[in-house]
């Protein structure tokens, strides 16, 4: 997804020369291209994200878009006031870029661990959310957050995740795109979890229960259209996530569930839990022993609709 | 330093000394906190010389024709708490009409008590948490740069504020990128909000550690307009070098009851406290 993001942001950056590139002493090699063809306009911040945000925003402020990239946990938890008073507060397009979203660095350990960035910064007034599920939804994000007139987050994952779309989707900011329809459950793959949705689902179609499967990048905001439908058709809507319980995109979801119930869907929602991570591991392994691997998603999705079906039946 | 300032010595002969336009905004400040019942008094006064040399000195392209100009010089208030020295300053120097000051801190009004995003016409950035102004001085100065527009860039800061960590990420940067359109003044009054700034963090030897970060730094007496006027206008010298001017201040100056006095840090002036001050003045 990285590397998407740093080709995406060059290809636009012919086009479009407010575009500037700030990095947090990260991506360097990635961005040789991009210094190579636009030296003034990429700046090595340093390690000092409360900064390279506040610079960025008098980037904006004086009628530039520049992009901030580090990783996640560094750009949205070290700045977080910045991000709120510079950022949101004057309302200027900057996009934040966190890289490592989630538990994409695992085995980092917990300093690396980004799993409350949504919360976070969904809470902040006038940001839009997006997390991007591939290297296609990553370019569909970076140029729907360049004609965005305002502040945008895009959390990304690291590199190497596997395509999910043969081309960049169609997508707008507030919009949920259909990755493959289904019947007895809907299934909303948030960001880097997208992938291991679509393999639940083919664990539950092996099952006999088909699934709807969204992509759901943008988390603020939500995408209201297709949560009216999925509640109302579906008995069952999961949310599935490498974020925290609390204030993710399941949260985003059950908050409004709960101001536009009640509906005929329940919602089961699949997010780490509200814990640090001690033990060292890979993401693979993380994600298996908090129930967030394929085989573990499924079964919660068939525990939760026999749950569901039994609820109904009384 | 911390001499009462002699009202006969320091009253102005016309209305167009800069001196004049220093009283009437020390005058208006004292009554805009006695009117809307807001601190920070004694940390507004300190710096209005510091604005008055930046709007009037002739030094910043920046004024009522051409606040919303591309190409204009940035000044940004990144100690927000002063913001009533802020608005009256740029009341005075025609911004915006003068009866817009009665919105200060008023239910409603255009003016809180730190400046919000383009509440008025000269408020460059919104500011009131500390340690913020730098970085986005620094971010347009590098954007003029980016955008081949000659924009230099004043950032007015508080002692107390360099505390604050991001204060020296910006310092770093500045002259890493050769920011040398960037100037910074510190209103040197030697206290922050419950103590002496060099009790409370190891501040001293302040103008050694922007030069040491590698900016060209030097002190000003604070109060004197014509020396902080030469001295804004060694920025942006060609050298690449960003400009640090840590400006001798008082807190309180003008007002000879609340010079030094850290009590005005909160304390609102009563009004026969707001008429002393305007005789001190020779306002009235």
């Amino acid at each position: 997804m990285r590397d998407a993001f740093a080709r995406e942001l060059e290809a636009l950056a012919a086009e479009d020369d407010r575009i500037v590139l700030l990095s947090g002493d990260i991506g360097n090699r990635m961005y040789d291209s991009f210094k190579g063809k636009y030296p003034d306009r990429f700046y090595n911040c340093g390690v000092a994200e409360a900064n390279m945000t506040g610079v960025a925003a008098g980037m904006a402020m004086s009628g530039l878009r520049p992009f901030t990239y580090t990783i996640t946990t560094f750009n949205t938890q070290r700045c977080f006031e910045q991000i709120r008073l510079d950022v949101c507060y004057h309302g200027v397009p900057v996009t934040i870029v966190g890289v490592g979203g989630g538990l994409s660095y695992a085995s980092l350990g917990p300093t690396h661990h980004a799993c409350e960035d949504i919360a976070l910064l969904r809470a902040m007034p006038d940001m839009t959310v997006l997390c991007p599920a591939d290297p296609m939804e990553v370019r569909a994000c970076v140029r729907a957050a360049l004609a965005h007139d305002g502040p945008v987050y895009i959390r990304l994952g690291k590199k190497g995740e596997p395509a999910l779309h043969d081309d960049v989707p169609d997508f707008k900011i507030g919009t949920a795109i259909d990755m493959r329809a289904g019947a007895d459950v809907c299934l909303l793959g948030v960001g880097t979890m997208l992938g291991n949705t679509l393999e639940a689902a083919d664990i539950l179609a092996a099952n006999g229960i088909t699934a709807q499967v969204y992509s759901f990048p943008s988390i603020k905001p939500l995408d209201r259209a297709t949560l009216e439908a999925a509640f109302r058709d579906f008995p069952l809507v999961a949310s599935i996530e490498e974020h925290s319980l609390i204030g993710g995109a399941g949260a985003a979801v059950a908050e409004w569930l709960a101001d536009n119930g009640p509906s005929a869907g329940r919602l089961l929602r699949l997010a780490v839990p509200d814990a640090f991570i001690h033990k060292a591991g890979s993401q693979k392994y993380t994600r298996k022993a908090l129930g967030l691997d394929p085989q573990a998603i499924a079964e919660r999705v068939i525990a939760a609709l026999g749950k569901s079906t039994k609820e109904k039946a009384s | 330093m911390t001499m009462a300032a002699s009202p006969s010595s320091t009253r102005a002969s016309d209305s167009t000394d800069l001196g004049a336009i220093a009283r009437r905004i020390r005058g208006e400040i004292v009554s805009l906190s006695h009117k809307s019942r807001a601190p920070h008094l004694a940390s507004s006064l300190s710096c209005v010389d510091i604005l008055v040399a930046a709007y009037w000195g002739g030094g910043f392209n920046i004024g009522p024709a051409n606040h919303d100009a591309p190409d204009r010089d940035r000044i940004v208030l990144s100690k927000g708490h002063a913001a009533a020295a802020l608005y009256a300053t740029l009341a005075e120097r025609g911004f915006f009409e003068r009866k817009i000051l009665d919105e200060y801190n008023a239910d409603g009004g255009r003016l809180a008590e730190h400046p919000g995003p383009g509440c008025v016409p000269g408020v460059e950035a919104a500011t009131g948490s500390l340690g913020h102004g730098l970085p986005i001085g620094l971010g347009m100065a590098l954007a003029a740069r980016i955008q081949k527009r000659p924009t230099k860039v004043l950032v007015v800061m508080s002692d107390g504020e360099c505390n604050e960590g991001s204060v020296w990420e910006a310092a770093m940067m500045a002259p890493a990128k050769n920011a040398g359109n960037l100037t910074a003044v510190v209103d040197f009054n030697k206290w922050q909000a419950t103590g002496r700034s060099q009790e409370v963090m190891s501040l001293m030897p302040l103008a050694d550690k922007f030069r040491d970060f590698g900016w060209r730094a030097e002190m000003v007496p604070g109060h004197d307009i014509a020396a902080l006027t030469a001295a804004m206008a060694k920025g942006a010298d060609g050298s690449g070098k960003p400009l640090a001017l840590i400006a001798d201040t008082v807190k309180g100056k003008g007002i000879s009851f609340m010079e030094d006095d850290n009590n005005w840090h909160y304390r609102i002036p009563k009004e026969d406290e707001v008429a002393a001050a305007h005789r001190e003045l020779g306002l009235i």
